[in-house]
């Protein structure tokens, strides 16, 4: 590891001047990536400039019903807050699915977002990565690629986004808020995350020193959610496919509003905008979630070893729209 | 670049100087000597450094040490007292919960902050939409403690250990956070 300088940040404020004036730092949230990246040898910060505990550990109900998470709430205690659990079931599934316990008490919200592909060419200084090396090529592209995406990829990089929770954040409309040198600024989630092209080493939006302060949640009366996630193991393993879905139904059963992410098939969480405007107005069916998972996978094309992605995010968003259409 | 730190380790203040790219693990083992914690992957994937910082479970080698200067630690040799045991580690001999005993100061530390968890309601997946207090099944605790690996293989009898221990710590409802 490269040598660096410490400094625990006192305010949001000064994290964000203090990372912004020195292209070497970086913000230390609870580490779980970064610390393991610097072992690596993917980066090298020269300054550490810690924000871990800033108060924004507040999880906080606004006037109009929306949820607002600060950017340092762990993932445990955002899994097991009541408004979470009660309102936006979807996220608490989703953070519980990833990861292990200790890390869940580590790592923070924004960090979350943030937290970088698994792809082990990425993880690997001996192969090339257009990611981690820009220019370098894509190991992936001819290499062992079953872990990587079928949706959105590129010439350039075919790595998926590891985020359980950014999965079930695209579905509920999240949005990011970030403080930057000029002030704030806020996006929704699904925007944050940028789709490889030819840049795949920008994983997000973010400019340098801005810093994630919080994320907000708006208000989803009687809406139904759910997350469910396919892997190798039963726990504690990357998604291969996973699906977060927002359900609202009419009193009559149609279906009002319904919102569809997907995890573990590209570069940033995959909203499925066209499968969602082919199910607004139906009844909910075996058949209609079937055609319309289906319609939103045809632009989806497999690499050597992952062709069995498609097939598994069909049949994982028709069982998680059977499964709450029928609650 | 050095840093000056003080830790609360297993009740007691140390301070010690470490270079900023220390972690937590190697600050308890080679700075303290303090060595229940284990550095197996050192990528925080096995669960064997794990340690309690400020009562929460956490793995020691994905931490900076001096990022932890002022935090109190509690690992494996610090949970029982100076001729007792710490209840999970008697259930581990009874129930041989170990073979090789690499893993198991963090197997136990894993179980003690799981315990903890469960107390003050918090979900897993397993139970995640219930909103009732937790109840450890066999189940329940091979959720909760899927972060901790044991190469030989002795999860049947980690399973019993930590099931005898919560049938007597963790009652069968818990509030909510």
């Amino acid at each position: 590891m490269k040598p660096f300088e410490y400094l625990r940040a006192r305010d949001a404020a000064g994290a964000v001047a203090a990372v912004t004036g020195h292209p070497g730092a970086s913000f230390l949230g609870g580490g779980t990536n970064l610390v393991d990246h610097m072992k690596l040898g993917i980066t090298a910060p020269d300054l550490l400039i810690d924000i871990a505990r800033l108060p924004l550990d507040d999880i906080e109900e606004l006037a109009d019903g929306s949820v607002r998470i600060g950017a340092t709430v762990r993932n445990s205690d955002l899994a097991a807050h009541r408004l979470i659990r009660e309102r936006h079931r979807v996220l608490s599934e989703a953070l519980l699915a990833g990861a292990s316990g200790q890390l869940r008490n580590m790592a923070t919200t924004g960090g979350n977002l943030l937290q970088r592909t698994r792809c082990t060419y990425f993880q690997d200084l001996g192969t090339p990565c257009n990611k981690r090396e820009p220019g370098s090529g894509c190991s992936a592209l001819e290499g062992v690629n079953r872990d990587h995406a079928v949706l959105g990829a590129s010439a350039s990089c075919v790595a998926v986004h590891p985020s359980d929770m950014a999965v079930a954040l695209a579905a509920l409309d999240a949005r990011v808020v970030v403080l930057g040198p000029d002030g704030e600024r806020s996006m929704q989630l699904t925007e944050f995350h940028r789709l490889p092209g030819d840049a795949p080493e920008r994983d997000t939006v973010l400019e340098h020193g801005e810093l994630i302060t919080a994320l907000e949640l708006p208000a989803r009366p009687g809406a139904l959610s759910a997350y469910r996630k396919v892997r190798d193991r039963a726990s504690y393993a990357f998604a291969l496919v996973s699906v977060a879905a927002v359900l609202e139904l009419d009193q009559d059963g149609t279906i009002r509003e319904v919102r569809l992410a997907l995890g573990g098939v590209a570069h940033k969480p995959w909203r499925a905008t066209l499968a969602e405007s082919l199910l607004r107005g139906t009844q909910p069916s075996e058949e209609n979630f079937r055609e319309a998972a289906q319609a939103e996978l045809r632009s989806a094309s497999a690499l050597r070893d992952n062709a069995f992605k498609i097939p598994m995010a069909r049949n994982t968003m028709v069982a998680v729209l059977r499964d709450l259409s029928g609650r | 670049m050095d840093a000056r730190i003080t830790l609360k380790v297993d009740g007691a203040p140390r301070t010690l100087t470490v270079d900023t790219r220390t972690t937590l693990l190697d600050a308890l083992r080679d700075g303290l000597d303090v060595t229940s914690p284990k550095k197996g992957c050192d990528h925080g994937q096995c669960g064997s450094c794990t340690v309690l910082l400020e009562g929460r479970r956490v793995t020691s080698c994905l931490l900076l040490a001096v990022a932890e200067d002022g935090s109190e630690i509690t690992t494996a040799q610090g949970l029982g007292g100076d001729d007792e045991l710490h209840p999970v580690q008697q259930a581990f001999l009874k129930h041989d919960g170990f073979q090789c005993g690499f893993c198991t100061p963090g197997q136990v530390c894993s179980a003690v902050g799981m315990f903890q968890e469960a107390v003050q309601g918090h979900p897993s997946h397993v139970t995640v939409g219930s909103g009732e207090g937790v109840e450890l099944s066999d189940e329940e605790i091979r959720e909760r403690m899927s972060g901790n690996l044991c190469r030989c293989g002795a999860y049947v009898n980690i399973v019993a250990a930590i099931r005898e221990v919560a049938s007597n710590t963790v009652p069968g409802t818990g509030a909510e956070s």
